[in-house]
């Protein structure tokens, strides 16, 4: 919790100097220690590392591995204590180097690896891990176990992506402390006793966790193995960049590691204001789509109805050309530009430069309908770390642990440890509800209503009115506009005046693509007005960035008719997609990893992107395709390299007017952009919603962390773990509709009407219907019109 | 009493009358055949301690007389429960009263017969001490093993709330607390404290570290909580009746009051014994017909534990030494949990150490890497020694895996764990291979054990079948 | 095998209800799935889990700490030879061995028609009447082999009538929960939880 800003009065009068820190002695030597400090974390200021295994700075100590014994002079002289459970006190005094603490610490090692099966070479963890180095620094020579050493099955899968071997195991309790205090899925256990004490699971209820990976990386030994890097490579093999994971918008920080020019493995990075270390497996273990052999290498033009590989020069040129016939064809207006939220700043930059400079056009869009109008941006926002420390913490958007899977262990944590309340807003609850103070579920469309209630509410005004307050702001509901969400929203700023906004829009770079200007222009369509226009002709040419609309626009129909009315598309793109199947020209684009730049998280921190391979044969960064596209258009937009984008972004965007690579070089956790305020702040729309009829259900449609997208399609380990796409009801409405828990269901909109499985569930309130969206075969968009404001379905059973 | 400790001469125990023997407080109704029921109790003086207590004293009355009393507590640490009592952070509430039924340490047996033979006693008790203490409720956590006690406590606690005796306005007074049955499912270091209250919210019965949990200020549900014994609670009743000071002129100033010492082993009548604390000798419980009548068979004590498996072993010159707490702590032992386990000279003393060992080994938690791998390991050794396999560096690296569980292997132990499970199992080592390590170098170098000593059939050492490890 | 019985749902909820915390009556309320079955099965500690609120997992983690829970069936009757120091002197080995012979099983194992599964067992608290055996956690002391071939044979037998309930009933009082229940600890803890 770093820069935490407190706003004390100006006029309080100055606190008389009082000494804040604690004076101990560390080996001999003077050090100030924080107040509440643990003495093994001050030992590291004051530049002694304790050996350790069970504790980890960002989990509650458990003093089990008794690694971390040092001496602590007390009332009765000298005690052996372990560091890790002994907060510091004044005048205390440390010893970490005395015959006798060597001694237990060579005590334990010796019990630690007396059972341990020393097969560091074919483990995966062998040349990165503690017990074998500190094996090497602080432990006795030989072994004087000779018995037999404990056996167990050679590994067990706990989860579809972590292998576990018990015979490894040094017990620490790393990672059944990090499913139950972080993740709070507490699905792996100590089970046993003794020396027979083995983390497990529950017997066929595996440890289905969104964010397994994380033990994998914390375990002390290698008896956490993650599949998709099993044997892959050797730790002194592996080099690495620093870099940021855009595959949700919070930004966490990583380490990209790989070999020989290939990704082997992303690494959670500690940082204070974001991610604390943690990750979410699909960003851990997406890399695997940067490697797919369906990358697209080379340009793609379409001749004679086919796609066909061609160079540069000639896939660059097609693309000027059809953006020309379009310009002449209805002027720069008949173009669209929707994307950019996949990539870099740079990339962003230089293709806003490119629409509205070059080609002209208005219609940008880094959303795709799934959004939130961009003045959401606008607002005063707020900082994760605010969010985490607000009194109350109002959530009025998505299911945070599916979209944005790492602000829910954020905020969890707020509201288990740091005693946040937080008030949700909800279609449907999810992740965020047991942990609410209150839950609120309303009915799509009645946010506003429910706003209201909840605001003449006693207790609920005297909390809001009683400390700092956050909105984490999003679309909570594919299958209605989001007209009520930012009514609702305007509602609670009105309430509570001095409330901050965390905006929860999901894709990776949305927030530095919004701001750099991938959003529309004067007069400019959104992405829905864009693709209507595409559908009935009066857009010619779209251009989908990284963008695949056929995917993630929620109303199905108006994507397939946007696709098939627009005469000419361009995709720019690093893997193949139902869209780009339908291009006129693909430009292949560098993925991940394989270009550097900056990144804007969704409280506008900005981070460094890292370049860990070579691009996909003559793949290139987007920046560089639109650089590229613009010369072929006839502009030069001077962009040479990365850094001039960079310099160009600082100079003319007032939000990025603070950003360099000196500034970000000096500040690993990033630096803050300026809320734009050059947007337009939004306006709470009036909303008229339907009743809704009695017979009918209002349709929630929201995302879960593994669907159909294109980066865990193509990851193999990740693939299959998107569920199907089956419509969930409460048991008592499946009951009404005559139907039970797995029969096949008639679902009718006014749009369309499908065939779904059904799945019982008490989650779901009553009157709703919750369908999960872009599941492999998944046909929910087909029942959403984008422009209606709320999606009524019939249910019948077949 | 430091004249006492050692005569010249040991006087001859074998005659009766030649004891110091005192009243009964606590194990009157051991002999009376409907003790248990409410009827019996009531008959018997029950519940006056009570009535007095709620309807003539104050909460800070009851607590003085038990401060007055220094009575220790009797689960094995010997801390006086007035003081502790006195540890409750004021104006911290809701707390909570524990009371350790877990009795599981070997050759402790006491716990078990109050509860099955006088529940009321100790439900009286423990009504009193919530009293006293202020505690919104209690929990009365018995060994999971014992199924009689449970019955006999869950057949008393019902009658007590039906006679008004807890629950609402206890007597009509304005006092009111539960007493809630809950009980183990068997593992000894529940009995720890800590690891009891864990075990009573559901978990693992893993100790916790204290600082900073001390029960008192942070005990279940991290709120201040009381754990005491149950014989120490059997007690409270008495001291409410006949005061403070009574208790304490019994017994002897340091170690106050009755207490029940379990002699078990090589005697001639093992039992269960309410002696006066601090006044009489291990020899006089060995010896003298009112208690265990001598060594069976005329043989001798080679080797005694005083208190509790966890407890160094004493050995002839210790026989003279008084049961007061300052004196055998200062001998270097404890009298703990009042367990006397008496081995005589046909004692194989190898297997006799593994088989405490490997109590220890089978009953550690697994938390703390010491305890969890060290005992299992000092098991093994051992086992291997008694299997004829033993090599002669084994006595050291015995010495020296206990090293590793508790620097200097002194008494009162040092420990690189958290709870004194571990260090335990280093007190039958240190006490048999210091004092009989040629019985140990006999097995290394014979496979065998010396002549003239038994060897049971240990199972997994003599062919037998499956042994824990 | 099962989850809880209607009837034991009632009694799981009425100890759960003694307890400021639901987690507390976790011991208590296996005991009262292992009376049920003899045993833990899986799908009764799930549905203890879901009683008091917790994972799977956690119910597994807690249940495997303790002795006296078997995941698997047993037999009716759980012969325990105590193996405490105390027994050990007096020969509980001996016993032990005797038993195993008498029944044709090892120590930890089951007989195959599961009536009996024999154990040696740490320290009953029963050390001045050694040795001491304990069926189904019901004693028997200072036990001669001869008192082992005769206990055996009248349990074969079914001589004994209602002493050894069948493995995994424990007390066959239970506590109630009576009108003058004061509840006083479990609403002020609540209050606090409630922060
Ligand atoms: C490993 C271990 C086992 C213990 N077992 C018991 C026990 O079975 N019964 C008991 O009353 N105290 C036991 N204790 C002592 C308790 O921790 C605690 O000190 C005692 O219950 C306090 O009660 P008292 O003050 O009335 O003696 C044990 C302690 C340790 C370290
Ligand atoms: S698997 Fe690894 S993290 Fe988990 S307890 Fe074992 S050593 Fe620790
Ligand atoms: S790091 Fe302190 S006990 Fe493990």
């Amino acid at each position: 919790m770093s820069d935490v800003k407190t706003d004390a009065p100006a006029d309080a009068a100055p606190e008389p100097p009082k000494k804040t820190t604690l004076s101990i002695t560390v080996d001999g030597r003077a050090h100030e220690a924080q107040p509440g400090q643990l003495v093994i974390d001050a030992c590291e200021d004051a530049g002694t590392y304790v050996p350790r295994f069970c504790y980890h700075h960002r989990m509650n100590p458990v003093g089990m591995c008794r690694q971390c014994l040092v001496e602590v002079e007390g009332p009765r002289g000298p005690m052996m204590v372990v560091s890790c459970m002994t907060p510091v006190a004044e005048g205390q005094v440390v010893r970490t180097e005395t015959p006798g603490v060597k001694r237990a610490q060579e005590g334990v090692l010796e019990m630690l690896l007396a059972n341990h099966p020393l097969d560091c070479p074919v483990c995966d963890k062998g040349g990165e891990c503690p017990l074998q180095d500190q094996a090497f620094s602080h432990g006795p020579g030989e072994s004087r176990y000779v018995e037999e050493k404990r056996h167990y099955e050679k590994p067990i899968p706990i989860s579809d992506l972590v292998l576990l071997d018990r015979e490894r195991c040094i017990l620490c309790d790393r990672c059944t402390r990090f499913a139950d205090e972080v993740a709070g899925d507490k699905l792996i256990h100590f089970i046993s006793r003794g020396n027979a004490t083995q983390v497990n699971t529950f017997p066929d209820e595996p440890f289905a966790s969104y964010f397994s990976g994380n033990t994998v990386q914390i375990c002390p030994v290698g008896a956490l193995t993650a599949t998709p890097y099993r044997f892959k490579a050797r730790p002194w093999d592996l080099t690495q960049v620093e870099s940021t994971c855009t595959t949700c918008a919070v930004g966490c920080r990583i380490v990209v590691q790989g070999s020989r020019d290939q990704l082997l493995r992303y690494q959670g990075v500690d940082s204070d204001p974001v991610n604390w270390g943690w990750l979410c497996d699909r960003g851990r273990f997406n890399f695997e789509a940067v490697n797919s052999d369906q990358r697209l290498g080379t340009p793609l033009v379409r001749e004679q109805g086919e796609l066909r590989p061609t160079g540069w020069s000639e896939a660059l040129a097609r693309a000027a050309q059809l953006i020309r016939e379009a310009v002449d064809a209805g002027g720069p207006g008949s173009v669209a530009v929707l994307g950019g939220a996949r990539g870099t700043n740079e990339d962003a930059f230089a293709w806003a430069r490119l629409a509205h400079d070059v080609i002209g056009t208005p219609h940008v869009s880094a959303q795709l309908g799934d959004g939130m109008p961009v003045g959401l941006l606008a607002l005063n926002r707020a900082t994760i770390d605010e969010a985490a420390s607000a009194s109350t913490i109002v959530l009025l958007g998505p299911d945070l642990k599916e979209e944005l899977p790492v602000l829910y262990l954020r905020l969890r944590d707020a509201a288990e440890k740091r005693r946040s309340r937080i008030l949700e807003f909800t279609p449907k609850p999810g992740g965020m509800t047991r942990y609410a103070w209150k839950s609120i579920g309303y009915e799509p469309g009645t946010q506003v209503g429910a706003v209201h209630a909840a605001l003449a509410n006693d207790e609920i005004a005297q909390q809001l009115g009683a400390g700092n307050v956050v909105i984490v702001a999003g679309r909570a509901n594919l299958a209605e506009t989001s007209a009520a969400q930012v009514a609702a929203l305007g509602e609670l700023l009105a309430a509570v005046p001095g409330a901050k906004v965390l905006p929860a829009l999901r894709r990776g770079n949305v927030v530095g693509a919004v701001q750099l200007g991938m959003r529309p222009g004067k007069d400019g369509m959104d992405s829905r007005a864009a693709l209507a226009a595409a559908a009935d002709g009066t857009v010619e040419c779209l251009i989908l960035v990284g963008s695949d609309p056929l995917s993630d626009v929620p109303d199905a129909d108006l994507a397939r008719r946007a696709m098939a009315g627009a005469r000419r598309i361009i995709a720019v793109d690093a893997l193949p997609s139902p869209s780009t199947a339908l291009a006129d020209v693909v430009l292949a684009a560098a993925a991940f990893a394989e270009k550097s730049g900056t990144t804007t998280n969704l409280e506008g921190r900005v981070t460094t992107v890292g370049q860990k391979v070579t691009a996909r044969h003559t793949a290139r960064p987007d920046w560089m395709i639109a650089a590229q596209l613009a010369a072929a258009l006839g502009t030069d937009l001077g962009l040479e390299s990365e850094a001039d984008v960079l310099a160009a972004m600082a100079e003319l965007n007032d939000s990025y007017a603070e950003i360099s690579a000196a500034a970000l070089a000096a500040a690993p956790d990033g630096v803050l952009a300026h809320v734009p305020t050059t947007l337009d702040p939004i306006n709470p729309p009036t909303v008229a919603v339907p009743d809704r009829n009695s017979y009918d259900f209002r349709l929630v449609v929201s995302r879960k962390l593994y669907d159909a997208a294109v980066g865990t399609a193509h990851s193999p380990s990740l693939a299959h773990l998107a569920g199907g796409a089956t419509i969930h009801i409460h048991p008592a409405d499946l009951d009404r509709v005559g139907a039970a828990d797995g029969d096949s269901v008639k679902v009718t909109s006014k749009r369309a009407s499908g065939v779904f499985q059904a799945t019982s569930d008490t989650t779901v309130l009553r009157g709703t219907a919750w369908v999960p969206f872009n599941q492999p075969g998944g046909t929910v968009g087909e029942l959403i019109d984008a422009t209606a404001p709320v999606t009524d379905i019939r249910i019948e059973n077949l | 009493m430091s004249d006492a400790t050692v005569p010249p001469t040991p006087p001859d125990y074998t005659q009766p009358g030649r004891v110091p023997t005192g009243p009964k407080l606590i194990t009157t109704r051991f002999d009376q055949p409907d003790g248990y029921t409410y009827d019996g109790y009531v008959r018997t003086g029950g519940y006056t301690a009570l009535r007095k207590a709620l309807t003539e004293m104050t909460p800070e009355q009851v607590h003085q007389e038990v401060k007055t009393s220094e009575m220790q507590g009797r689960g094995g640490a010997g801390f006086p429960a007035g003081t502790k009592w006195g540890f409750l952070p004021p104006d911290v509430f809701p707390r909570y009263l524990v009371i350790n039924g877990d009795e599981s340490e070997p050759g402790t047996y006491k716990d078990r017969k109050l509860m099955e033979l006088d529940p009321h006693q100790l439900i009286e008790g423990v009504v009193i001490a919530a009293y006293a203490v202020r505690a919104a409720q209690a929990f009365l956590y018995v060994r999971g093993e014992m199924a009689l006690a449970q019955e006999r406590l869950a057949q008393a606690l019902n009658d007590a709330y039906a006679h008004n005796l807890i629950g609402r306005n206890i007597l009509g007074t304005d006092f009111s607390v539960d007493v809630v049955l809950t009980w183990g499912a068997g593992a000894y270091i529940v009995g720890e404290e800590t690891a009891l209250i864990e075990s009573l919210e559901g978990e693992r019965g893993m100790p916790r570290l204290k600082p900073p949990y001390f029960p008192a200020s942070k005990g279940l549900y991290l709120q201040p909580t009381i754990v005491n014994n149950v014989e120490t609670l059997s007690n409270v009743p008495w001291i409410v009746n006949q005061s403070g000071q009574a208790f304490h002129d019994l017994g002897a100033p340091t170690s106050t009051g009755m207490r029940i010492f379990a002699v078990s082993g090589h005697v001639n009548h093992p039992g269960v014994f309410e002696v006066p604390n601090g006044i009489t000798t291990f020899r006089m419980l060995f010896d003298a017909p009112e208690y265990c009548g001598g060594v069976r068979d005329g043989r001798s004590v080679k080797a005694f534990i005083p208190g509790g498996a966890s407890a160094m072993w004493f050995f002839d010159e210790h026989l003279d030494l008084p049961l007061d707490k300052p004196t055998i702590d200062k001998a270097g032992s404890m009298l703990g949990s009042g367990a006397i386990v008496v081995m005589d000279d046909t004692t194989d003393m190898v297997a006799a150490c593994w088989n405490v060992v490997n109590f220890f080994s089978r009953e550690s938690c697994g938390k703390c890497t010491p305890c969890r791998e060290g005992t299992t390991w000092l098991q093994r050794i051992l086992k291997r020694i008694l299997a004829g396999d033993g090599r002669p560096e084994d006595i050291d690296l015995l010495m020296d895996v206990s090293e590793s569980i508790s620097p200097g292997i002194a008494w009162p132990p040092r420990q690189t764990t958290i709870c004194p499970l571990g260090p335990s199992a280093v007190s039958p080592i240190a006490s048999a291979v210091r004092r009989f390590r040629h019985e140990f170098e006999h097995y290394i170098q014979h496979g065998r054990a010396v002549d003239g000593v038994v060897t049971p059939p240990i199972h997994g050492v003599h062919g037998g079948a499956r042994i824990h490890v | 095998m099962a989850r809880l019985t209607d009837a034991n749902v009632v009694v799981a909820k009425e100890i759960i209800a003694r307890f400021p915390r639901p987690k507390s009556a976790l011991i208590p309320l296996l005991h009262l799935a292992q009376e049920q079955d003899g045993f833990l099965a899986n799908d009764a500690m799930a549905h203890v889990a879901e009683l008091v609120g917790v994972t799977a997992a956690e119910v597994y983690g807690t249940a495997t700490f303790y002795e006296m829970f078997k995941f698997e069936r047993v037999g009716r009757y759980c012969l325990n030879v105590c193996t405490g120091i105390s027994c050990h002197l007096m020969g509980a080995w001996e016993l032990l061995e005797h038993a195993e012979e008498l029944l044709g099983v090892k120590a930890g194992s089951t007989t195959e028609d599961l009536l009996f599964t024999i154990e040696g067992v740490e320290c009953i608290a029963a050390c001045t009447e050694a040795p001491a055996v304990s069926v189904n956690h019901r004693y028997r002391y200072r036990v001669t082999p001869e008192d082992m071939d005769r206990l055996i044979d009248d349990l074969r037998h079914d001589r004994l009538g209602g002493e050894f309930p069948a493995h995994g009933v424990l007390a066959r009082v239970r506590q109630r929960t009576p009108d003058n229940w004061a509840g006083t600890g479990a609403a002020a803890q609540q209050a606090v939880d409630a922060r």
